[in-house]
């Protein structure tokens, strides 16, 4: 045959390598799919058997206090009371972001808006380096310097939910902080600049200039903490004294949906009544962080004029 | 109050503020390293750990921590580069790419411990892996492919336009531009984002406990057949790592001398850790030069 017309008529090296290359990227843009898709169904499946194999309902599971799921009530449904994981959850996180809001608003209008190059420098290395510090090292810390210090000063055994919302201030703060930074940095400039050729002192610019057009970013980046302490788990568990008892107040011992897990699926039977309530508190985390997810989603909506 | 003085108070209050968060820091990194680094030594890096005695080592958690770090990046690196390369370069503008995009934020929000239990469900129990090195490894891999994957993503996207046009003008298909000129233009930032990457990977504890396990088996560096089961390259033997140590002696150690060995390891960690992030930089600059015709 004709070479030319054969040249023509079939691939070309590029083609193929095209083709495989394709192929390539979209094996992995599937596998990534497939990864995310098959944690949600596993964990649902698993934590959905409590309430359809072992027949517990779903309102003492949100709203009772009893978690002790291997014995049965009185109605012979097991207890799984998650009330006390659940607010122990929601405590420490709503605790650790409003201590660290004010520090990361601090920081990211200093950072922004007042420091030179240096300044700005140092800073961000500082929030890179609180990124950098692993949970369990935060939870050694705090078993040795918040859970004394919550001790003496605080009364209580030192464990407890104060303590757990002083660690995850600290593991928050540098996330809030930089995302803060990133939305405060996208305000143009010339916002600015007009609120100060109206004679508005530096503090009335950042108040009721840049701080209102970043809103949106700035509860972004809150939302993000949320999450992020959320679904912490060694360093919570290190210091919160890991009672499933309900909350007393924030000094006594008492668990998060998280410190629960790390502590309980080693101890109980794959398939067992015990083990399927704890994969519901998974999936209970698990659709936390979707509407953690969906949420910053809507923000992202509301605050595109 | 005279906005003058407000504003002074506010400004004053933001430096306190700024201040105070650097002193956390500073407090925090000087407790971990002058508590830890007298208890570092020869012997405390070389020597196997111990559980009911005191003078344990991290010979093996030290070990461990760096193999499972290759492991993961072997399994995370391919793909979140055909991941990134596809977002970057091949993703049509349609609801099918958001759905990705929404599915890879998803998972780099979801908790480590969820990533953790999955991986101890489908690797370690249902596909009777047992507590091993590689069912870490995968549940890292899927803690490390979103952000590892966006960082590509982002690397590739910052390449100019002109260059993709410049390798399509050669003959060369899209594949071979990307691969052959985009790739190396964003070695810097990919880099960067790998060793970043590798940092959090290594401190990570959560996702380990259950997948690749609480114990270090005793293994034989003598021996580096990967099939044996006391040779270090195994990947089929339960491995704690430093990370797992930590929370493991702090949760329920009972030797006597708990508190000085996770104070080491700390420092250890914590060390590993900040070379990690300072040389991210400087090794991408490296490799940029190494790898285009970029001057210096």
């Amino acid at each position: 045959m004709d070479p030319i017309k054969t040249k023509i008529q079939t691939r070309s090296k590029e083609t193929r390598q095209e083709i495989w290359g394709q192929l390539l990227s979209y094996a992995a843009i599937i596998l990534i799919v497939a990864v995310v898709c098959s944690i949600f169904m596993f964990v649902a499946s698993k934590g959905l058997a409590t309430f359809t194999k072992d027949h517990a309902s779903l309102r003492d599971f949100l709203f009772t206090t009893d978690w002790s799921p291997t014995t049965m009530g009185k109605d012979g449904r097991p207890l799984v009371g998650a009330l006390p994981m659940i607010a122990g959850s929601f405590g420490v996180t709503v605790l650790a972001v409003i201590f660290a809001t004010p520090f990361a608003l601090g920081t990211a209008l200093y950072m922004t808006q007042l420091a030179g190059k240096h300044g700005q420098k140092l800073l961000q290395s500082v929030t890179e380096l609180l990124v950098g510090i692993p949970s369990v090292v935060y939870g050694f810390i705090g078993l040795n310097v918040v859970v004394p210090f919550v001790r003496e000063h605080f009364g209580g055994s030192g464990y407890g939910i104060l303590s757990g919302a002083f660690v995850l201030f600290v593991m928050v703060l540098p996330t809030i902080t930089s995302l803060t930074v990133d939305s405060l940095r996208a305000v143009p400039s010339h916002y600015q600049a007009a609120s100060l050729a109206l004679g508005a002192t530096e503090w009335q610019t950042m108040y009721k200039v840049t701080l209102r057009a970043a809103l949106p970013g700035i509860l972004t980046a809150i939302v993000f903490g949320m999450a992020r302490a959320f679904g912490e788990a060694l360093a919570v568990q290190m210091v919160i004294g890991n009672a499933t008892l309900m909350p007393h107040g924030l000094l006594t011992a008492s668990s998060t949906l998280t410190s629960v897990l790390t502590m309980g699926i080693g101890n109980t039977v794959m398939g067992t009544v015990g083990n399927n309530a704890l994969w519901s508190l998974a999936l209970v985390l698990l659709l936390m962080s979707l509407l953690f997810n969906l949420v910053v989603k809507w923000i992202g909506r509301k605050g595109r004029i | 109050m005279n906005p003058k003085t407000m504003n002074k108070l506010a400004l004053t209050t933001i430096k306190v503020i700024t201040g105070l968060v650097v002193v956390i820091l500073a407090f925090l990194l000087g407790r971990i390293l002058l508590q830890g680094v007298p208890h570092i030594s020869w012997r405390f890096l070389t020597t196997a750990s111990q559980e009911f005695v005191a003078g344990g080592g991290i010979a093996y958690q030290l070990f461990n921590s760096f193999y499972l770090l290759v492991l993961t990046l072997l399994l995370s690196l391919p793909i979140s580069l055909g991941a990134g390369i596809f977002l970057a370069e091949y993703a049509p503008k349609n609801w099918l790419t958001e759905v990705i995009r929404m599915a890879i934020e998803i998972l780099s929000s979801l908790p480590s411990v969820v990533v953790g239990l999955f991986g101890f469900l489908l690797f370690v129990v249902q596909f009777k892996l047992g507590f091993s090195l590689i069912a870490g490894a995968i549940a890292l891999t899927f803690f490390n492919l979103p952000l590892l994957t966006r960082n590509v993503e982002e690397s590739l996207k910052s390449v100019s336009n002109l260059q993709r046009e410049a390798g399509l003008a050669l003959g060369l298909s899209k594949w071979t531009t990307v691969l052959k000129v985009i790739i190396p233009e964003a070695v810097p930032g990919i880099v960067t984002g790998v060793v970043l990457g590798a940092g959090r990977v290594f401190g990570e504890a959560a996702a380990l406990i259950y997948t690749a396990g609480q114990s270090a088996s005793v293994i034989d560096f003598t021996n580096w057949n990967p099939f044996d089961a006391a040779s270090p390259l195994n990947w089929s033997r339960p491995a704690e790592t430093l990370a797992v140590h930590i929370w493991k002696i702090n949760s329920e150690g009972i030797m006597p001398d708990a508190a000085a060995v996770s104070a080491g390891t700390s420092a250890v960690l914590i060390i590993v850790v900040l070379l990690f992030n300072l040389s991210a930089r400087y090794l991408g600059n490296r490799l940029h030069r190494k790898l285009t015709s970029a001057d210096k």
